[in-house]
């Protein structure tokens, strides 16, 4: 049962999700750890993390990591992953098929030029449902999102570097 | 039968080497792809329609490229490339990464790391909301749909059914009055 409802959620995900792998963190925080409740906030921040550090789409290692951890099984992960590339599958030969030449029409431009502003509210929602006692748990928290925040809009550093540089940090400042 | 493996090897290096994935992975596709696989205009038509279709912009890249080269066996070896060394990489982690959580070294670390990532998730918001051209007047969309998936819990499925459809129709009442 739960492969066949991970299946499902996945599916949707891939079918919906238009902007990326930062606006899928709110689709699957919005289904695997609001509406199901299957993984914690921490545990669900901590697979953010170490999809960001591992090669690949985000996207790709995000689905692998949720499926594993929801169902302790390969299988489980097989499963989201398969799920989410399914919609582009079919989506992708079908407008191969039919449209030789792929040339935007008014009604996809107007489409997206509606879907841009609104990607933007889902990344900031997936910013702001992560900040709860679980990941901010006291001041130091505070410091290190503020200080990773600069250190990546202010002075350009990447995320590994800055997710390595933070892991470090809380290694030494919570004894 | 060479050809498919060829474009499970040609994406399977683009999966491997790209970290971050989207656009990051532009430049190496247009290396790997250009002229051995696509004109230059067809990976240019090919980039544009993986980024406006839902899903993951690699996968729709490889599946539409193999598509294009090899039919359904060659968007399907396309699409195992560019997935398949993403996930045995991420699943060791995970199941190694399950037998230490509890370690408390471990535990030190992810507590320094979790703000780091809110922070990650928050510079795109910036950035994109610019890329977006997001003005005085359209700023009230992205606001209305974060409070809807923060504070409500509201599903983002919703959302972008909703905001596509505002599009479509704020573009046809824009052409009408034209």
């Amino acid at each position: 049962m739960i492969f066949l409802k991970l299946f499902f959620t996945f599916f949707k995900i891939g079918l919906f999700n238009f902007g990326g792998g930062y606006a899928m963190i709110s689709f699957i925080q919005n289904e695997i750890v609001h509406k199901h409740a299957y993984l914690s906030t921490a545990q669900f921040t901590d697979i953010v993390a170490l999809s960001q550090v591992t090669p690949g789409p985000v996207g790709i290692n995000m689905a692998t990591y949720t499926g594993y951890s929801i169902t302790h099984s390969v299988w489980g992960a097989v499963v989201a992953t398969v799920a989410v590339c399914l919609p582009s599958f079919i989506l992708m030969i079908f407008i191969s098929r039919f449209f030789l030449q792929y040339r935007r029409s008014k009604t996809v431009e107007d489409v997206l030029k509606g879907l841009r502003p609104a990607v933007v509210g889902l990344i900031a929602a997936a910013a702001l449902v992560l900040c709860n006692v679980q990941n901010i748990i006291d001041y130091k928290s505070v410091l290190l999102l503020i200080g990773a925040f600069l250190a990546v809009w202010k002075f350009k550093a990447g995320p590994i570097f800055v997710l390595v540089i933070s892991g470090a940090l809380g290694f030494v400042l919570y004894t | 039968m060479k050809v498919l493996f060829s474009l499970f090897l040609v994406f399977g290096k683009i999966g491997l080497f790209t970290l971050g994935g989207g656009y990051a992975m532009v430049p190496l596709m247009e290396r790997e792809l250009c002229g051995k696989y696509l004109s230059r205009e067809d990976f240019l038509d090919t980039l544009a329609l993986a980024q406006a279709a839902p899903g993951i912009m690699a996968i729709n890249t490889a599946i539409l490229t193999g598509y294009k080269v090899h039919g359904v066996w060659g968007a399907i070896f396309a699409a195992l490339g560019a997935a398949l060394p993403s996930f045995i990489i991420i699943l060791i982690l995970a199941i190694f990464f399950k037998t230490y959580q509890q370690n408390p070294i471990i535990r030190r670390i992810f507590m320094g790391v979790r703000p780091a990532v809110i922070a990650l998730i928050l510079v795109p918001v910036f950035n994109l909301a610019r890329a977006a051209n997001i003005t005085w007047k359209t700023v009230w969309i992205p606001i209305v749909v974060a409070l809807a998936v923060w504070a409500m819990g509201i599903s983002p499925v919703y959302l972008v059914i909703l905001a596509g459809l505002g599009g479509y129709l704020y573009g046809r009442a824009e052409g009408e009055t034209k």
